[in-house]
């Protein structure tokens, strides 16, 4: 089992390298180069010329001049001894205080987001694979297929729309006005969580069609097996049955592709937080973009990317304990 | 005895006129190319079918954007800015009127807030003809007109209303279907061809270059799509033009889709290519283009064409996002993304909802393609006896 763990932990390892490599790349994409940005941010409209001999001194200073694998270590470096995801050329100051405490409220969205999809998309599932053919199952087929066809950024403006013509109440933010800037307290973390509802359910929502489609599948397929057929004639209580054998497999495919939805999630947030106003990764992300602020941006796709990593390294692990087939094919 | 052998008889009688009419039907079976069973199995997916032709009445509308619509999706009518929907009707209480008409609109300022206003007049009635001539128009660069379907001689209509700066958005939302279509079908396309040379490669030659392609296809899958091809996106220089941003929006939207075509075009390619035929075609000296191309690729063309179908609503969809929060086609040029940029805040929502139109186009052709693609999956493998 150890062996299993560190394999895999090495194996995370060498995936973040290479996607930092890429992440790099992206960084580096934009035509023109920091000390161009950075010059025009800083002296557009003071009326000060600027030379390229200015250029070329910020250039120098921010260690622009140097060649890119040099640059990317450097970088890396920074990164891994420090902590220290370089210059926010927008703001001004470093990629650290920007992100602050948005790492954490991105943390808070994708796991109550989680939470929402398997809480909705488990139960359902299996009920829907048990009653098969009935209306429920019929409904949950069309609903999934819109949970696909509805973008989540449309139902976050369609929610949004009922919110303020219907109930008169804006759901945007993380925050209410009162707890926007106030230092954490019990009150200010309860508001938080009757905010995460609406971009939980927002996000949860094609994942969820996902995963209820995968759930009713597995259990179908294990509802078949005789060793249900076997726990029936041994006249053990339906439920007990279900509990015991088929929904305990179904839950496998879940929990191994739980990655695969962070990434969904993640794929989705930037411009469901643009929409609903959240103060997270995804929202700094498309403004640091659209800025070129490509420090930001790089930080944050690498952070993002970490997490999905770690969650599939996560996921390995917990699958191996609640599968042993698994370890010993795959291991 | 005697009716016993009768009635046998009568029975073989039948029997063999059953027999006759199942053998014409399994000569037309069996005699049937693959395409053809493909398409008969199809045809009985009624959903599919129905999801199919919507998308090509989607495309023809589309492709005559200027023709269905009766302004150009830029002229400004400055008196009607943020107009609401102009629904024609048949009658109210003046009468009734064969002919449909919408009202006149004049416009007021607030005397507060100084904003033009437009009030509807239900006094003036514009009647509206079809096949009314106006601006004048091409389409696909070729055919110069400037017949409209339909349109008024007096005053304006504007089915969906108009946006903040007072352009049809009905014209603008089939313009809008046009392009985001078209650059769908084109990413899909890139998409494919990407998918073919590296998959096929992976696939066809196994061993080390497989492993190689296959780490790197991971690595690109951990990152998140979007916010991974929001930053190609951001790269495009600022003084591209609309046409370059446009093809180049289409590579972005391929390097979206390949992985997972890819990935099945390598699985396939796997099992295939132990198969006798190939190994016999192998051994006759053929390249390894020729196998790929002539041997392998027939064998899972069907389900090459079901996963094109089912990546196409993923790219709509990547093509809306992207535009939306302004990393991917840019003004003026028109897609739903773009559109639906107007609709990005909630006060421009509660103050005019119809903006949020071409979302309804979004999701009914994201649907479409999603029940076709079901269809077309069933249909793909004729030789199966499910469903049958």
């Amino acid at each position: 089992m150890i062996r299993f763990i560190v394999q895999r932990f090495l194996g995370m390892l060498v995936t973040m390298f290479f996607v930092s490599v890429m992440v790099f790349i992206i960084m580096e994409l934009p035509p023109g180069d920091y000390a161009e940005r950075y010059a025009f941010r800083k002296f557009s409209g003071t009326g000060v010329t600027v030379t390229e001999a200015d250029v070329n001194n910020i250039r120098v200073k921010l260690g622009l001049d140097r060649p890119a694998y040099e640059r990317y270590f450097s970088w890396i470096w920074g990164i891994v001894t420090k902590g220290d995801f370089g210059p926010a050329f927008a703001f001004e100051t470093s990629v650290n205080n920007v992100i602050g405490q948005r790492l954490w409220l991105t943390l808070a969205i994708l796991f109550s987001t989680l939470i929402v999809t398997y809480l909705v998309s488990i139960p359902i599932g299996i009920y829907a694979a048990v009653h098969r053919h009935s209306i429920a199952d019929y409904s949950l087929t069309v609903l999934s297929y819109l949970g696909l066809a509805l973008p989540n950024f449309l139902l976050a403006l369609i929610l949004l729309y009922i919110s303020v013509t219907v109930l008169d109440s804006s759901v945007g933010g993380l925050f209410s006005q009162e707890f926007e800037g106030a230092p954490w307290s019990w009150a200010k973390f309860v508001d938080l969580l009757k905010h995460l509802i609406v971009p939980a359910v927002v996000l949860a929502w094609s994942a969820t069609a996902f995963q209820l489609q995968t759930v009713r599948a597995t259990m179908l397929d294990e509802l078949n097996k005789l060793s249900v057929t076997a726990a029936r004639a041994r006249g053990i209580p339906e439920w007990k049955v279900l509990l015991k054998y088929p929904a305990r497999l179904a839950i496998n495919p879940v929990v191994s592709t739980v990655s695969f939805d962070a990434n969904r999630i993640f794929s989705e947030l930037p411009i469901v937080a643009l929409v609903l106003g959240l103060p997270e990764l995804g929202e700094l992300l498309i403004k640091s973009y659209i800025d070129l602020d490509m420090f930001v941006a790089g930080a944050i796709l690498l952070m993002l990317t970490f997490m999905i990593v770690f969650m599939n390294f996560l996921s390995d692990i917990a699958l191996a304990f609640l599968d042993p087939r698994i370890k010993l094919e795959g291991g | 005895m005697s009716t016993n052998e009768l009635s046998q008889r009568e029975l073989t009688q039948q029997e063999r006129a059953v027999q006759e009419r199942e053998s014409q039907e399994a000569l037309r079976y069996y005699s049937a190319t693959q395409w053809q069973l493909v398409w008969w199995r199809f045809r009985r997916h009624k959903l599919a079918m129905a999801g199919g032709l919507f998308l090509a009445l989607l495309a023809f509308l589309g492709i005559f954007a200027e023709f269905f619509g009766p302004y150009s999706g830029v002229t400004r009518n400055t008196d009607y800015l943020l107009g609401p929907p102009q629904i024609p009707r048949f009658w109210d209480e003046n009468g009734f009127s064969l002919r449909p008409f919408v009202y006149g609109v004049t416009t007021e300022r607030d005397p507060v807030t100084l904003r033009r206003i437009p009030t509807i007049d239900r006094e003036v009635r514009h009647p509206i003809r079809f096949f009314v001539r106006g601006e004048p128009y091409t389409v696909l660069k070729v055919i110069e007109s400037d017949i409209h379907l339909f349109g008024v001689e007096e005053g304006t209509v504007h089915l969906f209303g108009t946006d903040p700066l007072g352009r049809d958005l009905f014209t603008r939302t089939l313009i809008a279907t046009r392009t985001s279509l078209s650059i769908g079908v084109l990413g899909v396309l890139i998409a494919f061809v990407l998918a073919l040379i590296i998959g096929g490669v992976a696939g066809y030659f196994g061993g080390w270059i497989d492993y190689g392609i296959q780490r790197l296809t991971e690595i690109v899958r951990v990152i998140p799509v979007i916010p991974l091809y929001m930053g190609l996106a951001a790269a495009f220089p600022r003084e591209w033009s609309t046409q370059q941003i446009y093809f180049a929006m289409t590579l972005i939207l391929g390097l979206v889709g390949w992985p997972t075509l890819a990935r099945r075009i390598r699985g396939q390619l796997l099992t295939l290519r132990t198969e006798d035929y190939v190994v016999a075609a192998q051994i006759a000296g053929a390249s390894a283009a020729r196998i790929i191309g002539r041997h392998l690729l027939p064998a899972f063309a069907s389900y090459i064409i079901v996963d094109l179908v089912i990546s196409f609503p993923y790219l709509i969809l990547s093509e809306t996002a992207l535009s939306f929060v302004q990393l991917g086609l840019r003004p003026p040029d028109i897609s739903w993304g773009i559109l639906l940029q107007d609709a990005q805040n909630i006060r421009a929502i509660e103050q005019a909802p119809w903006l949020f139109i071409p979302a309804a186009f979004v999701v009914t052709a994201v649907l479409s393609f999603t029940i076709l693609g079901d269809g077309v999956r069933d249909a793909a493998d004729p030789y199966t006896v499910s469903g049958s």
